[in-house]
């Protein structure tokens, strides 16, 4: 086996894993402070690349550098994605917040449908190709047989957010009370926190990841449709399962595991399994470790 | 200082309050006793916001705070520390004390806000970056009450505190609830299981029963009264 090989496949695990990494904290976040999958989280990702693509789309005609068109694309679908997320909260899941947990999820399922249908009558079936914005980087060039400018962009990219991301959840107020909500919702309200503030909070950081993260594959892949936030999403969940739902460095480890493991899978055994990879890898780590690589056991209620 | 005027509360169809009356006068120690499942905690739940009462009205110095959200209601400086002790398990002791100070923005007397209360319960500050959920049950007690003086409590509302504590634990933490009613002048309102202790710690008590009060008298005559001491002071 030559060296070469591996290290590409080895970045292009990472690559994989870092996608996953940006839409899983989004599953992780919310389940562990509303104990809800949602399910429609991976369209929220579709939703950034659409948005992505269509502002970028209307400013190629007014000759700005390609790379401030990517930027301003990037950011408008960051915050159009997190109004989604915000709005999907508000109209899906607040009414239910002291339903059944099964009917939250129900909804949750509806939210993806309908927003899948909705990009779909929109934006037709049909893949439509993603403009190339960003120029090769010319330092990437004794290398650019292992690792292109895309997939450089989003390991550093992400990278970043993660950092950015742990800052916040472990010394800001809002990210203070975003732990201490997860932990014990009724004391998070006896200490004088905003219970709907912070799951409004956490909604809109976990689309905006995940609108980054849909933005980012696009220009790595080229082409979208209104089917890639369904299949990302299931596998950025698998993930987030595999490193424990709830656990955010869970949710990152998980995301990279499953990354490596279908990039070794589909490179060294077979690229037809690609998708059968992440949910056996899954169902072999749940049988020894039922709550997940960094999950805890069982959560304790005093 | 508190006033609960015919209060009710239900979960569900459940009616766990039926119309109780309380008034609680600035600086006394108020005691609220009662069997398991009478309804004391949903009377501080309801007190906090927590969970909202379906009629009846609480008073909060004159001003009615009924339906208020929680974080509405911890500025106003009526502050509970729950049954259970509710301690964020996760977070660190002196996190868990900047949660209680969540909404203060005063951050040099949070400091010294956080010495006193190290002067309180010395081996808090001993565990100041142990997690919370590895302490033991009365050092989690002792941080609950530490967490809850954080937020600079005008009325605090304590929920059996000498729930599964050893006895001279128990009495310890009594002590300090003297202490802080005396120095700081905070109102006090006590619910209680070990009624022989409240009632000698308290000034007034209240007896109840499922969902309704039953009595209402000061300490030393509830103590003579012989219903109360059949049903809870085992005598
Ligand atoms: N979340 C809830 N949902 C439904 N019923 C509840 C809930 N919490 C309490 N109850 C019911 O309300 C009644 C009063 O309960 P509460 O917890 O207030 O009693 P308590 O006096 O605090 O009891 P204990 O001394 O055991 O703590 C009980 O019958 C209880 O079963
Ligand atoms: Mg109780």
């Amino acid at each position: 086996m030559n060296s070469t090989y591996f290290i590409e496949l080895f970045l292009g695990g990472l690559t994989r894993g870092s996608i996953y990494a940006l839409i899983a904290l989004g599953y992780t976040m919310v389940y562990g402070i509303i104990q809800l999958i949602n399910f429609a989280h991976g369209e929220i990702y579709m939703i950034g690349a659409f948005t992505a693509l269509i502002v970028s789309g209307a400013l190629a005609f007014t000759g700005l550098d390609p790379v401030l068109i990517f930027l301003i694309a990037a950011v408008v679908a960051v915050v159009w994605s997190a109004s989604y997320g915000i709005t999907m909260e508000k109209i899906a899941y607040k009414p239910l917040r002291k339903a059944p947990r099964l009917s939250a999820l129900i909804s949750a399922i509806g939210m993806s449908m309908f927003l899948q249908n909705y990009v779909l009558l929109a934006q037709t079936s049909d893949f439509q190709p993603f403009p190339e914005l960003i120029p090769d980087l010319a330092f990437l060039d004794p290398v650019s047989n292992i690792m292109n400018t895309t997939q450089f962009i989003i390991l550093v990219t992400t990278a970043v957010v993660m950092i950015l991301f742990t800052l916040l959840i472990r010394y800001t107020r809002i990210g203070k009370a975003m732990r201490a909500t997860a932990q014990d919702k009724i004391m998070a309200q006896l200490v004088g926190i905003n219970v709907n503030r912070v799951i409004m909070f956490t909604f809109l950081i976990g689309s905006s990841t995940a609108a980054i993260g849909g933005v980012l594959i696009s220009s790595h892949v080229g082409q979208i449709n209104f089917y890639i936030g369904f299949i990302a999403g299931i596998k950025a969940f698998v993930a987030a399962v595999l490193g424990g739902i709830g656990s955010i460095p869970g949710a990152v480890l998980g995301s990279f595991v499953l990354g490596l493991t279908e990039s070794f899978g589909t490179g060294y055994i077979s690229s037809d399994y690609e998708d059968v990879f992440a949910f056996a890898f899954l169902i072999i780590i749940l049988i020894f470790r039922p709550s997940g690589l960094l999950g805890k056991p069982t959560k304790k209620k005093v | 200082m508190l006033k609960i005027e015919k209060l009710e509360t239900y979960y569900g169809n459940i009616q766990a309050l039926k119309g109780i009356d309380i008034e609680v006068s600035e600086g006394e120690i108020v005691t609220l006793i009662g069997a398991n499942g009478a309804g004391k905690t949903t009377t501080l739940m309801s007190i906090s916001g927590v969970v909202p009462p379906r009629s009846g009205k609480i008073l909060l110095n004159g001003e009615d705070i009924t339906g208020k959200a929680p974080d509405e209601i911890v500025p106003m400086g009526l502050i509970q520390v729950p049954e259970g002790r509710r301690i964020f398990p996760d977070l660190t002791v002196s996190e868990n004390l900047d949660m209680g100070a969540f909404l203060r923005k005063d951050d040099a007397q949070i400091k010294r806000d956080v010495e006193y209360v190290f002067e309180l319960f010395p081996i808090l500050s001993e565990r100041r970056n142990q997690r919370g959920g590895t302490l033991s049950g009365g050092e989690q007690q002792m941080l609950a009450i530490s967490r809850a003086l954080m937020a600079k409590p005008r009325i605090l509302l304590l929920d059996e505190p000498s729930l599964g504590l050893a006895p001279i634990i128990v009495q310890q933490i009594f002590d300090i609830v003297k202490k802080i009613n005396e120095e700081q002048k905070t109102t006090v309102f006590l619910v209680e299981q070990n009624a022989n202790l409240a009632l000698k710690t308290a000034h007034k008590g209240y007896v109840m029963e499922t969902g309704r009060i039953t009595m209402a008298d000061t300490c030393e005559n509830l103590l003579k009264n012989d219903e109360v001491q059949k049903a809870y002071l085992g005598m």
